[in-house]
């Protein structure tokens, strides 16, 4: 980690001699801040997994481009025939074939496209799959993310800013949620309410929700008692501001940050349940562009998967590099707010 | 506190949590229509409007809810046979539409095949993780210790299904060394000739104790693939704790003690610093529970092996949310049961924990 600039830049943010570019950003963003973003850029590890990252959200925003889809839903892989057999990378379009993008034709003087990636059985093509997938892991990760959050803030903090027998019962109910093994409590609240609010991609996710909040309540409940017992809570309090103000004015912004950022970085994890989910057969339907259900054709294919390693490689390998970008990030991250581990190259 | 009423106290929390999860799944329960829900208490639902009426009279499915929850806990007289039906604390979780018998008797079948796959995970899950963790705290910073945190860190992005997958793809499509399910045809017919006596259903114990060797080499050779791939993602996260409580252990004064005093390193780490660094490993022993009973729903479907989590999965996939219903409640009490177990002996092992 130890890089040969680091010691001038502490310097100069520890003396505060130099106003260089380097200290305008850094009041700009405020030390904390500061602090972490160089430390990110400066870990290789966090550097691959930033690169990784900026990939997919290049291939996410240029899915258009990448793999027009011609006025269709996008999500819908397009497919060439109905025929079981999977078939190699390179193969011809045979019919309904969507539209050429522009850069096509220049790169590979030819006016036919074909299976850049092959197709998985029933013919959906991979490479459409592959990349609008990493729209909708994008989309997942980031509802399911936001929601837990969302939800482990609100039971932590009320929780903790009540206590007593609110907060006894918080915990306990928070306790029974965290007694289901959380992939085997996410498959049956999607088989549930799969009937109720229709197939694709809604009922899992809302499965994931109901089951992930746990921990992050949690979390924001212990930061929460550590800032609330602190003098300015208590001036607050003599001074006669409501319960709601002193907790959203002036407790949560002092406890919920570092949360946050740590939080934030388990994305990767949820879009892997995600996934695992549509392995089953119970995420996104059979078509719709996700990496999960992409590989869930693989299950009929176990015997010839020498032949046909391209429905597993391809997928697999884009769901093994999002998940491994976060949490070669997220572990940067989780260094740096755990003074514990620092300089310890701790994993 | 003591250490009597610290479990006490733990105990007296079970219940409570039992009760939570009794009155969650039973919530679940509550979307599905009272037509769906008469699966709790007969095989075949009637199509016919008035047959249907019948059945959700006789079993109460339109009494108010409390009443339902109480028969739904200790079943309830069929007032037509006079027989009492139903009842989840009698072992009656309903019938399962997907495998046609009741649901228990769906998991007592199933389950001996999951115990023998998570019982032998169990053994290269700790020795594995816990010798990988130990042999990078020795090697801190050294080539053997940065290879052992990036595998680490893959292994913990890399997902149980492409993982298994690949192992299926390299070590069965193309080298047919390890095929997939739970036993060879020939074996299958062995194990259910006369002369073969089941005594555990495990079926590598039950071969031991046949002396069939060749049943034995069999199922091992079945059961190889799946518990890596059960093992693997456990190895990353035991590594982790290994390495860090080693590292803290390696550097406490009594090691330097012990090292002044002459004794030889493999000494002062096997019998000074690992058994105190092992103190906090204990703490996940709980979380491979749920990693193992969150895994095997996936490795068992990816190796087409007949155990409770394929089962499972089968269920969800066709909608049967009364057998998978059966399943969440058993999982749910078998992590009751373990982090019970992990709590009381974590804080025998560490004297600490019980006096909080």
């Amino acid at each position: 980690m130890a890089t040969a600039e680091e010691p001038v830049q502490v310097n100069a943010a520890l003396h505060g001699i130099k106003t260089s570019e380097l200290g305008r950003l850094e009041r700009w963003l405020g030390t904390e801040n500061y602090r972490l973003l160089r430390a990110l850029v400066t870990n290789p590890l966090s550097v691959a997994g930033l690169a990784l990252l900026a990939l997919f959200i290049f291939i996410a925003v240029a899915a258009p481009v990448l793999a027009p889809s011609g006025g269709r839903d996008p999500y819908r892989i397009p497919r060439d025939g109905y025929s079981p057999d999977p078939r190699p990378p390179g193969s011809e379009w045979k019919r309904r074939e969507p539209p050429l993008p522009f850069w096509w034709k220049p790169v590979m003087k030819s006016d036919h496209w074909v299976h850049l990636l092959g197709t998985a059985s029933g013919q959906w093509d991979i490479y459409y799959g592959l990349v609008w997938g990493t729209r909708t892991a994008f989309r997942v990760g980031v509802i399911i993310t936001l929601s837990v959050m969302t939800i482990g803030i609100i039971i932590g903090s009320i929780s903790a800013y009540y206590g007593g027998v609110i907060d006894t019962i918080l915990m306990r109910v928070t306790d029974i949620f965290l007694a289901f093994p959380f992939l085997v409590a996410a498959l049956t609240v999607s088989a549930v309410l799969t009937p109720i609010v229709g197939k694709g991609i809604l009922p899992a996710t809302l499965a994931l929700i109901a089951f992930g909040w746990m921990g992050y309540a949690r979390l924001i409940r212990g930061d929460i008692l550590s800032v609330k017992g602190r003098d300015f809570v208590m001036a607050a309090r003599v001074v006669g501001v409501r319960d709601y103000k002193i907790l959203l004015r002036h407790i949560l912004p002092n406890a919920i940050f570092p949360t946050l950022v740590v939080a934030s970085m388990d994305m990767g994890t949820y879009v892997l349940s995600f996934a695992a989910l549509s392995f089953l057969g119970i995420g996104a339907e059979v078509g719709y562009a996700d990496w999960g259900q992409l590989l869930s054709f693989a299950r009929d294919w176990i015997t010839q998967l020498a032949t046909y390693w391209y429905i597993v490689v391809f997928p697999g390998t884009m769901l093994v590099l999002f998940v491994l970008s976060w949490n070669l990030v997220g572990d940067a991250v989780r260094d740096i707010f755990d003074p514990r581990m620092r300089g310890r190259g701790g994993i | 506190m003591g250490m009597t009423k610290y479990v006490i106290r733990r105990l007296l929390l079970v219940p409570v949590i039992l009760f939570g999860v009794t009155i969650l799944i039973f919530g679940v329960l509550q979307f599905l229509s009272p037509a769906e829900r008469s699966a709790l208490y007969v095989r075949d639902i009637p199509k016919n409007e008035r047959a249907l009426d019948g059945i959700i009279r006789r079993y109460g499915l339109d009494k108010p809810i409390y009443v339902q929850y109480w028969r739904w806990l200790v079943g309830q007289r069929d007032p037509v046979t006079g027989k009492v039906v139903g009842g989840i604390l009698r072992g009656d979780f309903g019938y399962s539409r997907t495998a046609s018998e009741p649901a228990a008797d769906l998991i007592k079948r199933r389950f001996p095949a999951t115990l023998e796959l998570a019982l032998w995970s169990v053994i290269p899950i700790i020795g594995g993780g816990i010798w990988l963790g130990v042999v990078a705290a020795v090697n801190h910073n050294r080539s053997i210790d940065q290879v052992a945190r990036v595998f680490s860190i893959v292994g913990y992005s890399f997902p149980t299904f492409v993982f298994g997958l690949l192992v299926l793809m390299i070590f069965y499509a193309h080298l047919h060394w390890f095929p997939p399910g739970r036993i060879s045809d020939w074996a299958g017919r062995v194990i259910s000739s006369p002369g073969f006596r089941t005594y555990t259903h495990l079926i590598t114990i039950d071969a031991l104790l046949n002396l069939r060797f060749d049943v034995f080499l069999d199922a091992l050779r079945h059961l190889i693939l799946p518990v890596i791939t059960l093992a693997y993602l456990s190895w990353a996260l035991l590594l982790r704790v290994t390495r860090s409580s080693m590292l803290e252990a390696l550097r406490q004064d009594y090691i330097t003690t012990a090292r002044s005093k002459g004794l030889r390193e493999r000494d002062v780490i096997r019998k000074h610093a690992l058994p105190n660094a092992l103190i906090p490993v204990a703490t996940i022993g709980g979380l491979t529970v749920v990693g193992l009973l969150n895994g095997v729903v996936i490795t068992e479907t990816v190796f087409n092996y007949p155990g409770i989590g394929s089962a499972a999965a089968r269920a969800a996939l066709q909608l049967d949310v009364v057998t998978i219903l059966a399943f969440t409640l058993f999982n749910g009490f078998i992590l009751v049961i373990a982090n019970l177990v992990v709590d009381i002996l974590y804080a025998y092992i560490d004297p600490r924990v019980r006096l909080e």
